[in-house]
């Protein structure tokens, strides 16, 4: 009588060794740790190896290892202070060829780091961080789309002749024919353009017009790209700021949400997820008088009205010779001692920069530099966010030679300079983005989190340990045996989902622990019930583990479902506290029910017990 | 030890223990009503951040640095220890983090007493409308969820009972961070679902006991049955809510300011959720004249049973 068959001996064996396995790589600790790799995707060699190092030993800084890590380098420092100090010193000395990325670097033995395994993933509240979540304009994509539209119809009904008038209302593109007989002729070059565009007849007896709508599947698919191409974007735009183990991800209809572990100042970060940073290039209005225009608050026709980086206004032409979208790459250099970004553009622009220069010899230039900016304001108390469009003249210069694809341009602050060329790198954001949400933890309140809410575990085990023992007697020593199983196995678990662990998370896993021993509680109840009503002792045991297993199911499928419920609803860190109850309550269950029962048998089964001190 | 022998009259009690729950109830709901709750800044969007000094600083020495920078609305208060300080401002035109965070630093470093920022978060208002919204769903979803399967699993008047009981317990439990003006943020949400967690977790547990009882003791009175359950289950009731009070004064004591108003609400709810597993659910069912009936197998299964 109770007696486990070899099999489910050998299965609680070998999960408790399994789960030992994955929890042992959080047993060693990490450092806190450097990874610098070159852009261009090289390897470093030995000898430029043992050149960082001696630069790192003229600096002072006091390094715990350096190595070479398939091709990149880690090194390992005693604590963050140095570990900063020293990611900003490589960086100066490497230059922009190179990324130095901050992050933690498990001290596992080689044979663990072999084996692939990994410690529990930490959140940014237990390892510090900035924490970005941001609002795509979509109504702004859709917009820009339309936009583009007008352009592309205009552009095809002025080939052919056709006199119209176009105009936007919401959503719906408005176009009045002059002349009744171009209908048909219009209407085909629109659905030339997209043939998916709805376009529809309103004409009145006094009016021909055609109205032109983008579809429902239009507006998703142009929404869904709008998303798709901004997060595409942020990624290249964080991996310019070099940050290990980014995370960029979509959340729900409209939100991206950045997460970048190790970051301590939110400002640059934002600066370059956000902007909208570009340049365009345009030709002055020269008979003109800017003064004049801005007294009246009004351009002549042709000319934008403008100003430059003193206040002073300026009138430059309406078309643009190149805008943001033509430039491809760029970096940040000084000529003549001052700021710059050397610029190259596309193919486009390159001819039309060509074609411009040679007909404007000694004729000014100016540029601009564009940006969107985000603007809260208030609306029947109502707070609404928009976006307004700064553009402002940073260089007007005489063109004095003819180029096309590479030039450089100054006018800029240094850190502009630097934004700049990151941001026209990494490509530009399809739609506006708003900041909804934005936490920074420091490092020091990181450890400061881990270090309080183990103490708070530790406790709370020792003191559950001491009553249990004291309670239970020898049956409470095997239900706090299954207690360190479970914790082994929950952590085994969050190591091996490598689910982020939260502060809410370690909140879970102290709740698990205080819950986890109920249901041996119950196990234990039943048989001393049992044992009252004077059954023999391995009866007791039987009927105990039976007829507790019904209530133990049933209550702890409603806390799994409300557990549930919270993940579903939950974001963030309350995720992580969802997590770690869900999986504790899975893990207590084979602990209680089945390992628990293992060692039950294998101490008190298939003999004969006169008493049984429970 | 809580072995007890003889079965203890619980439901007696249960004018008592109806009236005062009733009282507590509606006492939580006059202090929602009248005094709300004081929401965090997730709920309420706006900006948290959080220094620690060097020496304790003088509270009203910061308020006042604040209000002279034009945050009068500015919450100002110690976050664990006497040298940790949190500001909360609420959300408002043309002011972004950045800006918080520049006046913060420029205007409460003092020179004899440096300021580190430990932390800073901005909500804006919209989030916070929409997570107020979905913290009450997930409250409502999960509840039913819940009756649906205690329905499922007991019958009608059990999912009842707990539903009574979570109610009870959720609005008590929200009515003392009411009346006492506490922090109602994100986590004392979590902390509430849990609460719904473990309360129905003691409830079940009575419930499977009575179920099991009402068909092991057909002769005997639905009272006698419902205290004979309470009696048998109550020693596993006291244990289980001690050991979690254990660990969640533990997490209390130890965990940080972070975790403070998170343990705290799981105290109070662990506390009422014990009380109103014992006295409220099974009252609940008493009152709705649960009986053998309710409880036996339908027709169909003792035919299906009675074939060889």
């Amino acid at each position: 009588m109770n007696h486990y068959p070899l099999w489910k001996n050998a299965i609680v064996v070998v999960v408790i060794l399994l789960g030992t396995l994955f929890a042992l790589p959080n047993f060693y600790g990490e450092d806190p740790a450097l990874i610098v790799s070159k852009e261009n995707g090289e390897v470093f060699s030995n000898a430029e190896l043992k050149d960082v190092e001696n630069f790192l030993a003229s600096k002072e800084a006091s390094v715990t290892s350096i190595r070479n890590k398939k091709g990149d380098l880690l090194i390992r420092f005693p604590d963050v202070e140095n570990q900063i100090a020293a990611s900003s010193n490589i960086r100066s000395y490497l230059g922009r060829f190179s990324t130095v990325a901050l992050t933690f670097a498990p001290r596992m033995p080689e044979w663990i780091q072999q084996l692939d395994l990994n410690p529990m993933s930490l959140g940014l509240d237990l390892r510090g961080g900035v924490y970005f979540k941001f609002e795509v304009d979509l109504d702004a994509a859709i917009q820009q789309r339309l936009d583009q539209y007008i352009t592309d119809i205009n552009k095809s009904l002025i080939d052919q002749r056709i006199r119209r008038a176009i105009r936007k209302e919401g959503n719906t593109l408005r176009v009045e024919l002059s002349n009744p007989e171009d209908f048909n002729q219009a209407r085909r070059s629109i659905r030339e353009i997209d043939n998916l565009l709805d376009v529809t007849n309103a004409s009145t007896a006094a009016q021909t017009v055609i109205l032109v709508n983008m579809t429902d599947d239009m507006l998703k698919q142009r929404r869904d790209f709008a998303i798709q191409q901004n997060i595409l974007t942020m990624r290249n735009r964080v991996n310019e700021l070099g940050v290990a183990e980014p995370i960029v991800q979509r959340q729900g209809l409209d939100r991206i949400v950045v997460q970048l572990p190790g970051v301590q100042d939110p400002t640059q970060a934002e600066r370059i997820l956000g902007a909208t940073a570009t340049l365009e290039f345009r030709l002055v209005c020269e008979n003109e008088n800017a003064f004049e225009a801005e007294e009246k608050g009004r351009a002549p026709i042709g000319c934008d009205l403008f100003e430059d980086r003193t206040g002073n206004p300026v009138l430059l032409k309406k078309k643009a010779i190149v805008t943001g979208n033509q430039l491809i790459d760029a970096s940040q250099s000084f000529s003549q001692g001052r700021p710059a970004v050397s610029i190259r553009l596309d193919g486009k622009g390159s001819k039309s920069m060509l074609e411009t220069t040679k007909r404007n010899l000694n004729k000014p230039m100016a540029v601009l530099f564009v940006q969107q900016r985000q603007e809260t304001i208030e609306e029947n108390g109502n707070f609404i966010n928009r976006s307004v469009l700064d553009k402002e003249v940073i260089n007007i210069a005489t063109i004095r030679g003819v180029f096309s694809s590479q030039f450089e341009i100054t006018g800029l602050t240094t850190f502009e300079a630097k934004d700049l060329a990151i941001l026209l790198r990494a490509g530009a954001l399809a739609a506006p983005i708003f900041k909804v949400e934005e936490k920074t933890i420091g490092p020091s309140l990181g450890q400061d989190n881990i270090d309080k809410g183990f103490a708070a575990i530790v406790t709370g085990l020792i003191l559950i340990v001491i009553f249990m023992t004291l309670y239970y007697k020898g049956f409470g020593l095997i239900a706090n045996l299954g207690l360190v199983v479970n914790m082994t196995l929950l952590v085994a678990l969050l190591s091996l989902l490598q689910a982020s662990l939260t502060l809410p998370g370690i909140a879970g896993i102290v709740l698990t622990v205080g819950m986890a021993v109920d249901a041996n509680v119950l196990i234990f109840e039943r048989i001393r019930e049992e044992l009252r009503n004077g059954n023999s002792p391995q009866a007791s045991i039987t009927a105990g583990y039976q007829k507790a297993f019904a209530t133990i199911t049933d209550a702890n499928i409603t806390t799994l479902i409300a557990a549930l419920v919270l993940f579903t609803f939950g974001t963030g860190p309350i995720k992580g506290f969802a997590v770690t109850l869900s999986l504790g309550i899975l893990t207590s269950l084979f602990t209680a029910i089945i390992a628990s029962r293992a060692v039950v048998n294998w101490v008190y089964g298939r003999r004969t017990i006169k008493k049984l001190r429970i | 030890m809580l072995n007890f022998k003889k079965t203890i009259n619980f439901l007696s009690v249960r004018r008592i223990t109806t009236t005062l729950s009733i009282t507590l109830m509606i006492f939580s709901l006059v202090s929602i009503i009248t005094k709300g709750l004081n929401p965090g800044i997730d709920f309420t969007g706006g900006f948290q951040i959080e220094i620690s000094y060097q020496q304790p600083p003088e509270i009203e020495d910061i308020r006042n640095n604040l209000s002279s920078a034009g945050f009068n609305d500015a919450i100002v208060q110690n976050s664990g220890s006497a040298t940790d300080i949190m500001i909360r401002i609420a959300p408002r035109e043309g002011l972004d983090s950045r800006t918080v965070g520049k006046l913060i630093i420029e205007n409460l470093s003092q020179s004899s007493n440096s300021a580190e920022l430990m932390s800073s978060e901005y909500v804006s208002a919209q989030v916070g409308e929409e997570l107020t919204e979905q913290g009450g769903l997930a409250m409502i979803f999960a509840l039913i969820m819940i009756m649906i399967y205690i329905v499922f699993r007991f019958q009608w008047k059990f999912s009842i009972g707990a539903v009574m009981a979570l109610i009870h317990d959720v609005l008590i439990t929200v009515g003392v961070f009411s009346f006492f003006q506490i922090t109602f943020d994100l986590a004392v949400l979590a902390a509430i679902l849990a609460v719904v967690g473990y309360s129905l977790n003691d409830t079940i547990v009575i419930f499977d006991r009575i179920r099991e009882n009402f068909r092991s003791m057909r002769r005997a009175e639905t009272l006698d049955i419902l205290n004979t359950s309470i009696t048998q289950t109550i020693s596993r009731t006291m244990i289980t809510s001690s050991t979690t009070l254990m660990v969640l004064l533990a997490l209390y004591i130890m965990g940080g300011q972070s975790l403070e108003g998170f343990s705290l609400a799981l105290i109070i709810g662990v506390l009422i959720g014990t009380y109103s597993s014992i006295f409220i659910a099974s009252t609940s069912i008493f009152y709705l004249d649960i009986s053998t009936s309710d409880l036996l197998p339908s027709k169909r299964e003792e035919v299906d049973d009675g074939m060889p």
